[in-house]
C-alpha cells in the first residue's frame, strides 16, 4: 500500500512526499507517529492543498507532532491547553482554510478542558485530534485525567481518580462529530480522518495513542496490547469523497448505512453485529456508558450531525478571506466620523 | 453672603445605586456643556447593582480645569444612609438640596438648605407609583434648574435625545421636571451664591467617555477581530465595539460583516483568540482590566516572542486581586512593562484624554502591525467610564498601516531580491522588524511553523545558545526602535520654570490645574506628559534640564517614578515621586499640597 502511494500523484498532482513534515523526535513506536503518518496519507489521498491547511497544537508530546506532517502548511504551536482559542481566532483570517488541531489528553482533559468544551460548544469548523495515552510524556509519566482508576505505574503508584472520557465530554457539550479510534488501527483512523476533514463543524477525534515509554503495559487501557485485545468497532467505515461514485454491490443490502456530510461526501458504515445509528445522540451516550461497563474500547464514528450551523456560518462574513480584505475599506469615512462627533456634541 | 460665584463650583448628587439617577445626572452634565461652560462629571459608584450609596460629581470651571476637587459646593442628597458624610464634604457656605423625608443630622455648619418635597411633587404629577423611584431624580433636575438657572428647554431637548421614541417615559420625565421647577420657583428663595452663566468656549468639543472613544478609534483603525470577556471597568469598551461594529463595518456592497466579535469563556481564551487572529493577519484586539490582564500574560509572552501583532486595552481599576473593581487607578503600569515571564518589553500607550483614547484606538492597531508585537494601552476607570468634555474626534491623518506583511507577489519579489534567502524572523532591513506571511498565502515558501519555543531566523526549532541570544537581542532592538513610531510626550512650558512635573494618563486635568496653581505662587514649572513607553529621547532631556522632577501618578508605589529611576538612574536623586492610591482620581489640590510641602521645606 505505502510504496504504491509514494509513487502516485493525487488529483492535484502532488505526491505523498509533498505532505511530509520534519522527522519525528518522539519515541520510536509512539502512537503519535502513526497518527502523523495517517494525516499525511489522508490529506494526500483526498488531494487537499497543503497550503490550504493550518495546523495547531498546545503543549506536550502530542503537540510537537504538527511539526512532523504537512511542512507546506502554516502551523502554530500555542500554549498548554489553549490551542482551541488560538485556532478559533486564527481560522477567521481565511475561512476557506482547513484547521487541524493536535492535542493530548493532558492538554485537553486536564489543563484545557474548559477551552476544549467551549470549542465544541461553538462548533468551530476544524478537526480536533486528541492523541490520548493517559499520561504526561514530556514530564516523564504522570497520570493524566484520562488514566483509568487503579492504573499502576512504576514511579507514580496507583491512580485513585476516575477518568474523564473525552468523547463523552464532547458529546455532553453538543459536539457535531465525535469519533474514537486507535493508533493501532490505521485503516479506521484514516477513514475517520477523511470524514473529519470533510465535516462542516468541529470534528473530535479521540485517538487512543499508546505511550510506549510510560504507559504501554498490557493491563493499561491506553496500551497497544489492550487496545488490540479489546477494540470493539461499532461498524466498518469507508469514506467516499463527494466526487466519487459509490459502489456498494460488495455489501449485502441492509447492512450499510450512509451518512452524507455537508460537502456531499459520504461515510459508508458497514454493520458489525449490532445495528448502530451514529446520528442518534441518546444512543451514542448509552453505547458509551455500556462500553465502560463492558470494559471494551469502542471505536468508530460515535456521533455525527452535519445539519447544525458552525461558528463561521453564524458570523455572516464577507466572502473574500478577511485577511485579504482591502485595508482602505476597513476605515469608515470622514463623513461618518463627522456624524458621530455631531451626535456627541 | 459672599459675592457671586459664577461657573466655578462642584455639584455632587448623592443617591442609592440602582435608583436610576444616571439619567438625571447625565442630563444636567450635558445641559451645562450645552450652555458652553467647561464641565466634567465623575461617577463614584460601589461594586453593587442595587442599594449601596453612589455619588456623581459635576464640576463646572470657567477656566477649563476638569480634574476632581476635594470638596463639594452643592450637594443633592437623596440617600439617608450617606447624608451625614455628604454634608461633611461640603465647602464652607455649601448648599444642600435634600429629599425632605430625610431627617437632617445635627450640624453646626452654616449650610444653605433647600428641602425638596419629592413625594408630594410626584403625587402632584399623578404618575404611576411604580416608576417613582426613577422619577424622583427628575425632581432634583427641576429644582436645580431653577436654582442655577438652567434653561428648561435645554433639559427637554436632552430628555428627548435620551428617551428617543419612548414617548410615554419622555412625557412623564418632562412633566416631573416642569412641576418641580415651578414648585421651586414659587416656594424657594435663592439664598446661595452659586450661579451659572452661559459661556462660549465649548466650540469644537464633544461629550464622550474614554471607552466609547477607544472603541470608535479602534473601528476607524480597521479592527477586524475582537474577543472579549466582560470585566469592570472595560465592559463598556467591549459593548461599544459590539454596538458600533455592526453599524459602521458592514461591507458596502454585500451588507456582510467585515469583523468578528467572539465572547470568550474567559480572558485566557479571549487573548488566545486575539493572538490567533493577529497571527493570521487580522487587526485584532481585546479589552480587559487588571485581573484579566493577569490571565492574559502568558499568551502575551508568546505573542511577544513569536511576534504577533495585537492590541490589549487595560482599563485599570484598583488592584491587586479583585481590589476595588469600580474605582480608578494607574496601578498596572509596572505590571504591563514587565508582563509575562522571562525577558520581555512591551510597547505601552498612555492616553490622557477621551480624544486621545480615540486616537490611540487606531494608532495602536497600526503600531501592532508595524512592530509585530502586542501593544498594551493603559486607560483607567476615570477616563474610560466617565463622560468628559473632549476635543472632537479627529479623522486619522494617515492610511491604515499594515507593516511588513507579504502576500504571494510580495514574497516572490522579496525572494528574488534576497536570492531566495528568506526566513520569517530574518532582520532584512536592520530595524529589528522581520517580514511576515499569514495563513492563506499560497506561495509554496510562505508557510512557517510558529512556536513559543526557541527558534532561529527561519522559524526552525532551536535550543542553540547563540541563536536564542541573537533573536532576543533583536527583539529588544525592535522594541527600542519603536520610539520612532510611538506618540511623543507633550511638553507644556512655563517661563522661568525650574521644576518639572512628569505625569501621564487621566492625571492630565489635575496636573494642568496644579501647574496653574503653582504659577500663581510663582513656582513656575514645566509639565511633560508621557504618552507611550519605551521612553523616548525627550525624557532624558527633560530630566537634565530641571532641578527637580515631580512624578505624579495614581498608584501606591510611584510606578512611573520607579521606571524612570531604573532607566535613567543618573538622575535618580532629582526624581521625586508624588503618588497616591485611594481609588479616587488625583485632585490638583492634593498634588499642589505635596509639591508645596517639598518646596517649602527648602
Amino acid at each position: 500500500m505505502v510504496t504504491q502511494n509514494v509513487l502516485k500523484t493525487n488529483r492535484i498532482g502532488l505526491q505523498r512526499s509533498d505532505y511530509l513534515g520534519e522527522s519525528s523526535t518522539l519515541c520510536k513506536g509512539c502512537g503519535h507517529n502513526s497518527i502523523a503518518n495517517m494525516i499525511i496519507t489522508a490529506c494526500f489521498e483526498m488531494g487537499l492543498h497543503p497550503e490550504k491547511i493550518v495546523k495547531f497544537s498546545g503543549i506536550g508530546c502530542s503537540s510537537k507532532s504538527p511539526a512532523y506532517f504537512l511542512n507546506r502548511s502554516f502551523g502554530f504551536n500555542g500554549l498548554h491547553g489553549r490551542m482551541p482559542s488560538l485556532a478559533s481566532g486564527a481560522l477567521f483570517g481565511d475561512t476557506t482554510l482547513k484547521g487541524i488541531g493536535i492535542s493530548g489528553d493532558g492538554d485537553t482533559a486536564n489543563i484545557g478542558l474548559g477551552q476544549f468544551k467551549h470549542l465544541v460548544r461553538r462548533n468551530m469548523p476544524m478537526v480536533y485530534i486528541v492523541e490520548n495515552n493517559g499520561v504526561y510524556g514530556l514530564t516523564k509519566g504522570q497520570f493524566s485525567a484520562t488514566a483509568e482508576k487503579g492504573l499502576e505505574l512504576k514511579k507514580q503508584g496507583v491512580n485513585i481518580y476516575l477518568p474523564i472520557d473525552i468523547s463523552m465530554e464532547a458529546l455532553a457539550s453538543n459536539a457535531t462529530f465525535v469519533a474514537r479510534t486507535f493508533a493501532g488501527d490505521p485503516k479506521q483512523l484514516k477513514e475517520l480522518l477523511k470524514a473529519a476533514l470533510s465535516h462542516n463543524g468541529l470534528a473530535v477525534l479521540d485517538i487512543i495513542s499508546p505511550c510506549v515509554t510510560f504507559n504501554n503495559q498490557e493491563n493499561s487501557v491506553h496500551s497497544y496490547s489492550w487496545g488490540k485485545g479489546h477494540e470493539d468497532p461499532i461498524h466498518e467505515l469507508e469514506f467516499v469523497p463527494a466526487r466519487d461514485e459509490i459502489t456498494i454491490e460488495d455489501f449485502e443490502k441492509g447492512t450499510i448505512r450512509e451518512v452524507t456530510l455537508h460537502d456531499g461526501s459520504i461515510i459508508l458504515l458497514k454493520k458489525l453485529g449490532k445495528n448502530y445509528d451514529p446520528t442518534n445522540r441518546n444512543e451514542a451516550m448509552r453505547m458509551m456508558e455500556e462500553a465502560v461497563r463492558d470494559n471494551c474500547l469502542v471505536t468508530g464514528l460515535i456521533y455525527v450531525n452535519s445539519e447544525t450551523k458552525n461558528l463561521v456560518d453564524l458570523c455572516n462574513l464577507v466572502d473574500m478571506p478577511l485577511n485579504r480584505y482591502p485595508s482602505a475599506k476597513l476605515r469608515p469615512s470622514k463623513g461618518t466620523l463627522n456624524d458621530l462627533n455631531l451626535k456627541f456634541s | 453672603m459672599n459675592s457671586k460665584i459664577v461657573n466655578e463650583f462642584c455639584i455632587t448628587f448623592c443617591t442609592v445605586n440602582g435608583s436610576g439617577s444616571a439619567t438625571a445626572n447625565n442630563i444636567i452634565l450635558n445641559a451645562l456643556f450645552k450652555m458652553g461652560i467647561p464641565v466634567s462629571g465623575k461617577n463614584i459608584f460601589p461594586s453593587n447593582i442595587q442599594g449601596l450609596p453612589t455619588w456623581y460629581s459635576i464640576r463646572v470651571n470657567k477656566n477649563g480645569f476638569l480634574g476632581r476637587v476635594e470638596l463639594d459646593d452643592i450637594v443633592i442628597s437623596m440617600n439617608p444612609d450617606s447624608i451625614e458624610s455628604d454634608i461633611a464634604n461640603l465647602s464652607e457656605n455649601g448648599v444642600l438640596l435634600y429629599n425632605d423625608q430625610i431627617p437632617l443630622p445635627k450640624s453646626d455648619s452654616k449650610l444653605i438648605l433647600y428641602p425638596m418635597p419629592i413625594e408630594k411633587l410626584l403625587t402632584d404629577s399623578q404618575i404611576s407609583s411604580s416608576l417613582n423611584i426613577y422619577l424622583a431624580n427628575m425632581v432634583y433636575v427641576g429644582v436645580l434648574s431653577w436654582l442655577l438657572n438652567i434653561d428648561l428647554s435645554l433639559i427637554a431637548e436632552l430628555l428627548t435625545r435620551h428617551f428617543k421614541e419612548k414617548t410615554t417615559a419622555l412625557e412623564m420625565n418632562k412633566k416631573v421636571v416642569e412641576i418641580s421647577f415651578l414648585w421651586a420657583k414659587k416656594n424657594l428663595e435663592k439664598k446661595d451664591h452659586y450661579f451659572l452663566e452661559r459661556m462660549d468656549v465649548n466650540q469644537g468639543y464633544i461629550m464622550s467617555d474614554g471607552n466609547t472613544a477607544a472603541a470608535l478609534g479602534s473601528i476607524f483603525g480597521g479592527v477586524q477581530f475582537i474577543a472579549w470577556y466582560p470585566i469592570t471597568p472595560a465592559t463598556s469598551l467591549l459593548e461599544s465595539l459590539n454596538e458600533y461594529l455592526p453599524l459602521l463595518r458592514k461591507d458596502v456592497d454585500t451588507g456582510k460583516n467585515t469583523f468578528i466579535s467572539l465572547q470568550a469563556e474567559d480572558e485566557l481564551a479571549a487573548i488566545g483568540m486575539v493572538v490567533g487572529a493577529g497571527w493570521s493577519g487580522l487587526r485584532s484586539m481585546t479589552a480587559t482590566s487588571g485581573p484579566g490582564l493577569c490571565l492574559m500574560s502568558e499568551y502575551l509572552g508568546l505573542a511577544y516572542l513569536s511576534e504577533v501583532p495585537l492590541v490589549v486595552w487595560d482599563v485599570q481599576r484598583v488592584g491587586p486581586s479583585t481590589g476595588l473593581p469600580t474605582h480608578t487607578s494607574q496601578g498596572d503600569l509596572t505590571f504591563s512593562y514587565f508582563l509575562s515571564h522571562g525577558d520581555t518589553d512591551f510597547v505601552i500607550l498612555l492616553p490622557g484624554s477621551v480624544n486621545e483614547c480615540f486616537e490611540f484606538g487606531w494608532k495602536a492597531l497600526d503600531l501592532a502591525e508595524e512592530l509585530q508585537t502586542p501593544i498594551i494601552v493603559l486607560s483607567d476607570l476615570d477616563l474610560g467610564m466617565n463622560e468628559w468634555m473632549t476635543l472632537a474626534f479627529k479623522y486619522p491623518d494617515q492610511p491604515i498601516q499594515r507593516g511588513k506583511i507579504l502576500w504571494e507577489e510580495d514574497l516572490k519579489k522579496l525572494l528574488e531580491k534576497q536570492k531566495n534567502d528568506w526566513g520569517r524572523y530574518q532582520d532584512i532591513d536592520g530595524d529589528g522588524v522581520p517580514y511576515r506571511t499569514v495563513p492563506g498565502n499560497l506561495h509554496p515558501r510562505a508557510a512557517y511553523f510558529t512556536r513559543g519555543t526557541g527558534h532561529d531566523e527561519y522559524a526552525h526549532y532551536s535550543e542553540t545558545p547563540e541563536v536564542w541570544e541573537r533573536i532576543h537581542q533583536r527583539l529588544k532592538m525592535k522594541i527600542q526602535n519603536s520610539i520612532n513610531l510611538i506618540p511623543k510626550p507633550i511638553l507644556i512650558k512655563q517661563d522661568k520654570a525650574k521644576i518639572g512635573i512628569i505625569s501621564y494618563g487621566s492625571n492630565d486635568p489635575a496636573v494642568l490645574e496644579t501647574c496653574y496653581l503653582l504659577s500663581k505662587k510663582t513656582n513656575y514649572c514645566d509639565y511633560l506628559r508621557i504618552r507611550a513607553l519605551p521612553f523616548t529621547d525627550d525624557i532624558p532631556d527633560f530630566l537634565v534640564y530641571h532641578e527637580k522632577i515631580f512624578v505624579v501618578e495614581a498608584n501606591r508605589d510611584g510606578q512611573m517614578a520607579q521606571l524612570l529611576k531604573m532607566n535613567f538612574n543618573g538622575y535618580g536623586s532629582k526624581i521625586i515621586s508624588i503618588a497616591h492610591m485611594d481609588g479616587l482620581s488625583l485632585s490638583a489640590e492634593w498634588i499642589l499640597k505635596q509639591i508645596m510641602k517639598i518646596e517649602d521645606a527648602k
